[in-house]
């Protein structure tokens, strides 16, 4: 199933890829066949039948029934084909085998986490090779899409339901993520990436990144970084982003759209977390989300301003 | 002008004179200058989206600001030229003239629906100037736009008034086909143009309400925090979907009908031959008009729809995909034994098949529900639906207007400019649209303001896109060729006499060069089909034995 890209479509990299493919070539092949056959025609009756002179006044030709019969059997039967083939190949795409691996994937404007069995959370994704992977996901805000080019796979991801994809891929590589429902200013930034791993490296990375109770403060709050997706907003290396980068933001000073300044202080941390529209800096749009007063606790807030500190 | 005759045109002088008038041809002139400057709006703003993804990166428009250009680029383009123009334009210039009717059966009230459209389309503009800019798509999907700025009302509001436009038209055309032929003309003698405007206003008339009732439940729910749509207030998302594409695929074949039947009497005049399958074309065209209504879940493969539906809806699909294929097949088989005349309009009537058999096969691709899953929102999407929308819809008004342009103006443009402008138009279309294939094939997404993350994996993408916006401007240097030839063809282009295409319809028989403010002098008598070239001797002159 390792196919390498072609002119027309990426490399396949899932189980099913294949089967998506091998229908998209039988489409495509047959319209391609469909089209010469018509435009080739329509130039010969354009070149054979050509005006000679403006008194020309042909006979009338009125349609032949058998002609218009086959007309109408013939791309019957074709569409039939096409369908059929494309609802079997959709059933597969639609039902994950029993054994699939779960995880959990969150996707908000305009970043991708995925939560893990044992509570890893990760902004890649990491999943094990050979190995059937069901992807339960969520949206916090806006609709978005998961798409993954290379495995033929996409579902709209929704506020307030869950909506579900699976894959397996037989190949070890590194895949990209992108969203494919329109989510706003930084929609086409919401990048993630598959990266698809021997079962033994897949379960080393597990437990390297399982919280066992013993993080530090500033760890955990590195995990909430990813797993709440401010990542997609503020940088940990001074690049400009929606928001301002972690980096020397601590004890810097702020300056905001009505005039005033502060200093970034571990108040003015917390405020800017659970109350991000009391003061805007200047230079960035009003856009945070309002939410985290509500959906983190204490401890997360603290465990987030002491990580923000580090940088 | 400086005709001596008597005709619609000079009867009633002034600016007053127009804006008052209920002379249907007046209020397709009306209606084509609006079309006309929407269009040129809607093609600037192409050409920035094309500007702004020919190089990877941020290069001309930051994120907001593109993602503002293609929802005004969509929304201009939609509402305000592909759907109004066909019917607004020649519809309502040609259609009484071709049942061989004094005006349409409601003169004031088709006044009326193009100010409604002017109030509309002043709506979008005034909300987008003095409001706000709104980057939601032309697709308004909730909960994004529940959560986007206020200016999202005025343009809902604007889609909401123009919609009514849309209505009076389409019920106007009906009663007037169904009321006001002239004597001879029986529904079999319909010309193909007038059968495709008469199906398409059933949609109009049917499939619009509802747009405009999904546009007053996004009001209630934006103002009234009345839980609709927005999950976040109880509301369903997806029921949006359903709302919004259950008026926007009928509006499809709104916008593709039209252009249909132009292409039906264009094919029939130019080859001087009997449209092959008349009453097949004839009656398809209301086929597919109310099949229409029964496949707007295949926009939703990967919404959370459920698998059933997305079963029947995809079944469905297939189903109107097949009557119009007959009608490719039927237009090309009208050119057999015919007598070929490759002016410009032909040119774009030849032009609509290639371009239209190609997105009409794409959507085949598309309508297959395990290959749409992969091709979903993506460019393959939008590179099928500009085959579909502008190598279909707007190609067709093109050789339309070309067409009847010696009946409207009574000057014929420059055949040499027409061609070559059309040459330019069929190779930057091409370049600009086939490209997006391999694009959306390979994984671009839609809507997209840069495409760099892809580039590592798909280095092809830099070249594709610069490809696709250079040919865009092609595309339109070709589209402003039109423009400048049509305006020199009013001053100086020379006259045209009363059937220059040796046509056989009422609108080039029985009127003057330019037909007078009442079209006919005399009820015309219909005694022979409209593409009855053979028993036209009235056009042609008595028959010469051989």
């Amino acid at each position: 199933m390792n196919q390498q890209s072609s002119i027309w479509l990426p490399e396949a990299a899932s189980t099913i890829a294949g089967d998506v493919d091998a229908l998209f070539y039988f489409i495509l092949i047959t319209s391609i066949i469909l089209f010469v056959g018509v435009i080739s025609t329509m130039v010969y009756f354009a070149w054979r039948y050509r005006r000679r002179s403006d008194a020309d006044r042909p006979e009338p030709v009125y349609e032949n029934k058998l002609v218009e019969a086959s007309w109408v059997v013939f791309p019957t039967i074709l569409v039939a084909v096409v369908f059929i083939w494309g609802f079997k190949v959709f059933l597969e795409q639609g039902i994950p085998p029993p054994n699939s691996y779960e995880i959990n994937v969150t996707a908000r404007k305009w970043s991708w986490t995925f939560t893990y069995p044992n509570g890893v959370v990760s902004a890649d994704l990491h999943v094990p090779t050979n190995q059937p992977v069901k992807l339960r996901m969520t949206s916090e805000d806006v609709i978005h899409s998961f798409f993954v080019p290379a495995f033929r796979v996409k579902a709209d991801v929704l506020n307030g339901r869950y909506s579900y994809v699976w894959f397996e891929s037989p190949k070890q590589d590194t895949f990209i993520v992108a969203c494919t429902e329109y989510c706003g200013t930084s929609h086409s930034d919401m990048y993630s990436r598959v990266i698809v791993q021997s079962q033994d490296e897949f379960d080393q990375w597990l437990s390297d990144n399982m919280d066992d109770g013993t993080l530090t403060p500033a760890e955990r709050g590195q995990r909430l970084y990813t797993q709440q997706g401010c990542f997609a907003c503020h940088s940990l290396d001074g690049s400009v982003a929606a928001g301002p980068t972690f980096l020397g933001l601590a004890g810097s000073v702020r300056n905001f759209t009505d005039g005033t300044s502060a200093e970034a202080d571990d108040n003015y941390l917390r405020t800017s977390i659970v109350n991000p529209m009391l003061q805007i800096v200047e230079g960035y749009p009003p856009v945070m989300p309002g939410q985290y007063a509500a959906t983190l606790s204490v401890d997360d807030i603290d465990a987030l301003v002491a990580f923000i500190k580090e940088y | 002008m400086s005709d001596t005759s008597h005709n619609y045109l000079n009867a009633k002088k002034g600016l007053w004179s127009w804006l008052t008038t209920t002379d249907h041809k007046r209020i397709g002139i009306l209606y084509a200058i609006a079309c006309g400057a929407f269009f040129l709006l809607g093609g600037i703003l192409a050409t920035f989206v094309r500007t702004e993804l020919g190089a990877p990166g941020e290069t001309i428009l930051g994120q907001d600001e593109y993602n503002q250009v293609f929802t005004l680029h969509g929304v201009v383009m939609v509402f305000l030229v592909i759907i109004p123009a066909i019917p607004g334009i020649l519809g309502n210039f040609v259609l009484p003239l071709q049942v061989g009717a004094n005006d349409v059966a409601f003169p004031r009230l088709n006044l009326a629906s193009w100010y409604l459209f002017m109030a509309g389309a002043l709506m979008a503009v005034c909300g987008w100037l003095f409001v706000g800019k709104v980057d939601t798509g032309w697709t308004f999907y909730t909960p994004y736009s529940s959560g986007a700025s206020n200016a999202v009302l005025w343009l809902t509001s604007a889609v909401f008034v123009a919609g009514f436009a849309s209505i009076f038209t389409g019920l106007n055309f009906i009663v007037t086909v169904h009321k006001m032929r002239a004597p001879g003309m029986t529904w079999n003698r319909l010309p193909l143009f007038t059968w495709a405007i008469y199906a398409t206003a059933i949609v109009q008339v049917l499939a619009t309400p509802v747009i405009g009732i999904t546009m007053v439940l996004l009001f209630l729910e934006k103002l009234l925090h009345i839980g609709i749509f927005d999950p976040a207030l109880g509301g369903d998302p997806v029921l949006f979907q359903h709302f919004f594409w259950f008026y926007s695929h009928p509006a499809v074949y709104i916008m593709i009908l039209p252009a249909m039947g132009i292409i039906s009497d264009l094919m029939g005049t130019f080859s001087r031959q009997h449209v092959s399958g008349y009453t097949f074309i004839a009656l398809s065209s209301v086929a597919i008009a109310f099949l229409g209504f029964l496949v707007w879940g295949h926009h939703m493969f990967v919404s959370g729809q459920s698998a059933l539906s997305s079963i029947i809806f995809s079944m469905l699909t297939f189903l109107i995909g097949i009557p119009t294929g007959i009608k490719v097949f039927n237009w090309v088989a009208t050119m057999y034994k015919g007598s070929v005349w490759l002016k410009t309009p032909m040119l774009y009537a030849l032009m609509f098949l290639f371009l239209f058999t190609i997105g009409g096969l794409t959507g085949i691709m598309v309508g297959v529900l395990a290959v749409d899953v992969h091709l979903h929102d993506t460019y393959f999407v939008v590179a099928h639906f500009h085959y579909v929308m502008m190598g279909g819809a707007l190609i067709g008004l093109i050789g339309g207007l070309h067409y009847w342009w010696p009946k409207m103006t009574g000057r014929m443009y420059n055949e040499k400019a027409g061609v070559i402008a059309a040459i330019l138009v069929f190779i930057g279309f091409n370049l600009t649209f086939f490209t997006q294939f391999f694009l959306g094939s390979k994984g671009m997404p839609r809507r997209y303001h840069d495409y760099s993350e892809f580039l590592e994996t798909f280095p092809e993408f830099a070249a594709l896109n610069m490809t696709s916006t250079i040919g865009s401007y092609i595309l339109g240097v070709g589209l402003v060729m039109i423009l400048i030839y049509a305006l020199y063809s009013l001053v100086r282009g020379p006259r045209a006499t009363a059937n220059p295409w040796g046509a056989c319809t009422l609108e080039w028989t029985h009127t003057e060069t330019v037909p007078d403010e009442h079209n006919f002098h005399d009820t015309p008598l219909v005694t022979r089909g409209p593409y009855d070239y053979h028993l036209a001797d009235d056009v042609f002159g008595p028959k010469k034995e051989s």
